[in-house]
C-alpha cells in the first residue's frame, strides 16, 4: 500500500494549463498500473492573476480507500515530489492570503524531490532555496521556465520532459513505458512528445541536499488568530500613512506586513538613477504602489512590494533608464537607490553588466515584439526539434520596442 | 389630502393617536431620532415609507430620506449608513425583500444594526398582497433577529426595543419586524405615543466604536477572505446571536421601568397558558381570532391557551419548551410553508419540533397550516384545530400529519 503525493508549484496565468497537463499526466501514467489517482489545484489560489504562485496537485495510490484519506483537502500535508515550473519559484511562495513565505521545499517529506525546471546551476539555486530540517534531492530538467498564457499553450513539451524525469524519481508508481504511453494518448500528445519524455528522462541531473545547506534566511510568518481575537465585523485595521524617507524628504508609504506578495515576481526592474527625470510615471502607474519616493525625488522600486509586472519600463520615458531583468539573477530585496547612494561608479558598473547581460534580461514573462512566438517557434524547429526542448533562446532585450 | 400625523409631544405627555401599525412604527422612527431611511414603494411596506416621508416633510423629522432605483440598492444604501455611524431604517415585502436578498445576506456579518419593517406579503406567483410570513422567514438562518408584532401599540414599542437591542455593541445585528400585511399594516387603532424624553431615557446614542468607517478611524470592511478566515466569522456572528438573547431582556426590563408597559415575558405572549391542557402556537395577528375563540372554548370548560410567538431569532427556545412541555398537547398554526420539509410542516412547527426533542416530556404536536394569502384564520378554523388537539391529547400520540385548515375542498 502506498501513495504517490505531488505538487506541481507554478506562476498564474503562464503556467496554467502547463501544471494542469502535468497533473493529469501523473493521473493518466499511474493508471496504466491499475492506480488510482485524482488531480486538483489549490481551490483559495487565485491562478487567474499573473505570475502569482500557484499549485496543483496529483496523487496517485495504489487503493480507492488509500486516495480517499487525501481528498476534500485543499493542500497536502506533505508531498513525495516538489514540481517547480519556474525556478525563481526557489525564493519561496506566498499564497493569495496570508501564510507568510513558503520555502519551496517546505511541504516535501524527508528524503523526497524537490524537481525543477531551471538553467541555474545547483549551487546558484541553493542560495535561493531555504534550508530545511531534514536532507532532500534536488532534480534538475535542464530547461528555461516554460510560459504562455491562460488560454493558450506553449508547446515546448515541457509536461513531457517532466512527467519523463518523475518517471525516473518515482519509477514504482510511473514507469518510463506508461508515462510514454500516457503522453501518446493525452488529448495533447504524440509520438515526439514521448521521445522528449525518454530524452528528458535520461538527462536528469539530480543531487542531494544535506540540511546544512541553503538559504539560512528565516522566512517571515503570519500567526493566524483565534476567532475571539480577529475584530468583528468582518474589519481590519488600515495600513497607517507612511512618512519621509529621510530628513522631512521623500516619502515611504507603510505596506500590509503581512501579505508581500514579492513572490510573484518572475523580473524586477533595475533603475539608472543618473537618467532619471522625476516624472512620476512609474509611482502613479505602479499597480502595487511599490516606488518609494527617494529625498532627491527619484523613485526607488521596494523589492518587498514589486510583483515584476513591467508597467514602470513601459510606461518610463526616458530610454533604458528601467530595464527588466530575469529575478534568477538576484539574491536579495536591498534598495538600489541605497546601493547608487553609496557608490555611484559601482552601481553604474553593475547596472550596466546587469542591463547588459542579454541573458540575464530576457524576460521570464510574456513577449516583447510582435511575432516573437513565431520567430522562437522557427528557431526551434531549426534547431532540430526535440532537440531545442532544453530552452527556447530568442527573447532578448535587443527587440526591445514599447 | 394628506393628513399628517401629529408631532408627538415635547415632553412629559403621552398622547393617543389613531394610526395605523405602519404609522406606528413611523411614529417609533420620529422619536428614534433616525438619520437615513431608504425607501422603494411594495405594498404593504409602502405605508410605512409614506408615513416617514409626511414625518420629515412636516419637519418633524429631520433625516436623509433616499427613495432607491430597487429593493437591492435600498438595502445596500443604509448598510453602507450605517457603518459611517447614521441610525438607519429600510423595509420592503414579499418578492421585494427577496429582490434585497444579497444585501440582507451581507448585512448580518458586517454587523449593521439595520432595522428593517417587513410588511408581510405572499411571494409571488401569483402576485397577491396578503400576508404570509414566507418573506421574512427566508433570513432565518442569516444573523437577522426576527420578531413579529400584533397591534400597532406593540409596533410602535417593538421598533425601539428593536434599536436598542440591535444597536447594543454585543449585538450589532440587524433585525428584521414583521407586520401583517393589511391586518397590522393597514388597520388603524388608537397608540399611545409616549414623549420624546422618556425615549431619550431609554434609547442610547448609536455608537459603533472601532467599528465605525471613519477617517478618524481607518479601516477596511468587508475584505475578500478565503477558507482560513470564514467560519471564525461565522463563529463570531454565533456569539452575537447569542448575546442577544441577555440584551433583549434587558431591554424590555428597562422599557417596562421607563415606560410602564409591556410584558415580562418579551419572548411570547402568554394568553391563559397557566392551566391549558392546550397550547396553540402562532405569529403575527392570528392571536386575535385564537384569542377570541379560547374565550369562546373557555366559557366551555375547555382550558385552552395561546403563546405568540414574538421572537423566532434568536429562539426562545428554553422557555418555550419550558411551557409547552406542560401540556397535554400542542397546536402550532404557520402562516407560511415549507414544501418537502419534515411532515410536510410550516417553519414554526419544525422549529418547535427541533425545540421539543430533547424535552423531557413531549406532549403531542400537532401542525396546521391557515390563513395564506392573507386569508382570515376564523374562529372555525381555531376550534377544528382544538378538537384535533384534543384527540391527540387522548391518544397521547403526535399527528404525523400536516392539516391545512380554511383550504376549500
Amino acid at each position: 500500500m502506498a501513495a504517490l503525493i505531488s505538487e506541481i508549484v507554478y506562476r498564474g496565468i503562464f503556467q496554467k494549463n502547463l501544471a494542469a497537463r502535468i497533473a493529469r499526466g501523473i493521473v493518466f501514467s499511474a493508471r496504466k498500473s491499475g492506480r488510482w489517482g485524482i488531480a486538483f489545484g489549490r481551490y483559495g489560489d487565485s491562478p487567474q492573476r499573473n505570475g502569482i504562485p500557484a499549485k496543483d496537485f496529483a496523487i496517485v495510490a495504489d487503493s480507492k480507500e488509500e486516495l480517499e484519506q487525501n481528498m476534500a483537502r485543499f493542500e497536502p500535508k506533505h508531498t513525495d515530489v516538489t514540481i517547480v515550473l519556474d525556478d525563481t519559484l526557489a525564493k519561496g511562495v506566498e499564497s493569495w492570503a496570508w501564510y507568510g513565505l513558503q520555502p519551496i521545499n517546505r511541504l516535501t517529506v524527508p528524503n523526497g524531490t524537490v524537481l525543477m525546471t531551471s538553467v541555474q546551476s545547483f549551487e546558484e539555486l541553493l542560495k535561493d532555496i531555504h534550508k530545511k530540517d531534514a536532507p532532500y534531492t534536488l532534480a534538475l530538467l535542464r530547461a528555461k521556465a516554460s510560459f504562455s498564457g491562460l488560454w493558450v499553450h506553449k508547446e515546448d513539451h515541457t509536461e513531457a520532459r517532466v512527467l519523463g524525469a518523475l518517471a525516473k524519481i518515482a519509477p514504482s508508481f510511473l514507469t518510463l513505458d506508461a508515462v510514454c504511453a500516457a503522453v501518446k494518448e493525452m488529448e495533447w500528445g504524440s509520438d515526439l512528445k514521448a521521445e522528449s519524455a525518454k530524452k528528458a528522462h535520461g538527462r536528469l541531473e539530480t543531487r542531494g541536499v544535506k540540511m546544512t545547506e541553503g538559504n539560512a534566511e528565516i522566512p517571515y510568518s503570519f500567526q493566524m488568530p483565534k476567532w475571539w481575537e480577529m475584530r468583528e465585523g468582518v474589519t481590519i485595521p488600515a495600513i497607517p500613512v507612511g512618512k519621509p524617507k529621510e530628513a522631512g524628504k521623500g516619502y515611504v508609504p507603510e505596506r500590509n506586513p503581512y501579505f508581500k506578495k514579492f513572490t510573484t515576481r518572475t523580473m524586477r526592474p533595475v533603475i539608472d538613477f543618473d537618467t532619471c527625470v522625476k516624472c512620476t510615471l512609474c509611482w502613479i502607474q505602479c499597480p502595487d504602489s511599490c516606488f518609494d519616493v527617494m529625498p532627491d525625488g527619484t523613485y526607488d522600486a521596494n523589492m518587498e512590494a514589486c510583483c515584476g509586472c513591467g508597467v514602470c519600463e513601459a510606461v518610463c520615458p526616458v530610454e533604458n533608464c528601467i530595464t527588466m531583468v530575469n529575478e534568477a539573477l538576484f539574491d536579495d530585496n536591498a534598495s538600489q537607490w541605497e546601493a547608487w547612494r553609496k557608490d555611484k561608479d559601482a552601481y553604474k558598473a553593475w547596472m550596466q553588466r546587469t542591463v547588459g547581460d542579454t541573458k540575464a534580461t530576457v524576460r521570464s514573462h510574456g513577449f516583447r515584439f510582435r511575432g516573437q512566438y513565431q520567430e522562437e517557434l522557427a528557431k526551434n524547429f531549426e534547431d532540430g526539434g526535440v532537440e531545442l526542448t532544453a530552452g527556447i533562446p530568442g527573447e532578448n532585450a535587443q527587440h526591445k520596442i514599447l | 389630502m394628506a393628513v399628517a400625523t401629529k408631532a408627538a409631544p415635547a415632553a412629559g405627555e403621552e398622547k393617543e393617536l389613531l394610526i395605523s401599525g405602519s404609522e406606528a412604527v413611523a411614529e417609533a422612527l420620529t422619536l428614534a431620532d433616525l438619520d437615513v431611511v431608504t425607501a422603494y414603494p411594495i405594498r404593504p411596506y409602502d405605508t410605512v415609507m409614506q408615513a416617514i416621508a409626511k414625518k420629515i416633510s412636516n419637519g418633524q423629522l429631520v433625516a436623509e430620506f433616499i427613495v432607491a432605483e430597487g429593493e437591492h440598492s435600498q438595502f445596500e444604501i443604509v448598510k453602507h449608513a450605517s457603518t459611517v455611524g447614521a441610525r438607519v431604517f429600510c423595509g420592503s415585502s414579499g418578492v421585494g425583500w427577496m429582490y434585497a436578498m444579497e444585501c440582507l445576506v451581507v448585512t448580518p456579518p458586517l454587523r449593521v444594526p439595520m432595522v428593517a419593517l417587513v410588511g408581510n406579503r405572499a411571494l409571488d406567483d401569483p402576485g397577491a398582497f396578503g400576508v404570509e410570513h414566507n418573506d421574512a422567514l427566508v433570513v432565518r438562518d442569516l444573523g437577522w433577529m426576527l420578531c413579529w408584532v400584533d397591534t400597532a401599540q406593540e409596533a410602535l414599542d417593538t421598533t425601539l426595543i428593536a434599536y436598542r437591542v440591535a444597536e447594543d455593541r454585543r449585538v450589532l445585528l440587524p433585525l428584521a419586524l414583521s407586520a401583517d400585511g393589511g391586518f397590522l399594516t393597514h388597520s388603524q387603532a388608537l397608540t399611545l405615543v409616549p414623549p420624546k424624553a422618556k425615549v431619550d431615557q431609554f434609547l442610547p446614542r448609536y455608537d459603533r466604536g472601532e467599528l465605525l468607517l471613519h477617517p478618524d478611524n481607518p479601516i477596511t470592511v468587508a475584505p475578500q477572505a478565503n477558507e482560513d478566515w470564514v467560519i471564525e466569522i461565522r463563529r463570531q456572528n454565533n456569539e452575537a446571536m447569542g448575546r442577544a438573547a441577555t440584551v433583549i431582556e434587558e431591554a424590555y426590563a428597562d422599557f417596562r421601568r421607563v415606560f410602564g408597559r409591556g410584558p415580562d415575558n418579551p419572548w411570547f405572549e402568554e394568553y391563559m397558558t397557566d392551566d391549558a391542557e392546550i397550547v396553540l402556537v402562532g405569529m403575527g395577528t392570528i392571536s386575535l381570532p385564537i384569542k377570541v375563540a379560547i374565550r369562546e372554548m373557555r366559557a366551555k370548560g375547555k382550558k385552552v391557551g395561546m403563546a405568540r410567538l414574538r421572537w423566532f431569532r434568536p429562539f426562545p427556545t428554553e422557555r418555550l419548551v419550558a411551557l409547552l412541555s406542560k401540556t397535554q398537547a400542542v397546536g402550532i398554526i404557520d402562516r407560511d410553508y415549507s414544501f418537502g420539509s419534515p411532515f410536510g410542516s410550516g417553519v414554526v412547527a419544525n422549529e418547535i419540533r427541533a425545540a421539543m426533542y430533547n424535552a423531557d416530556r413531549r406532549p403531542p404536536l400537532l401542525s396546521f397550516i391557515c390563513g395564506l394569502g392573507g386569508r382570515e384564520v376564523t374562529l372555525e378554523d381555531v376550534y377544528k384545530a382544538t378538537e384535533m388537539c384534543y384527540g391527540a391529547a387522548k391518544s397521547g400520540k403526535s399527528d404525523t400529519k400536516t392539516h391545512w385548515l380554511g383550504v376549500r375542498e
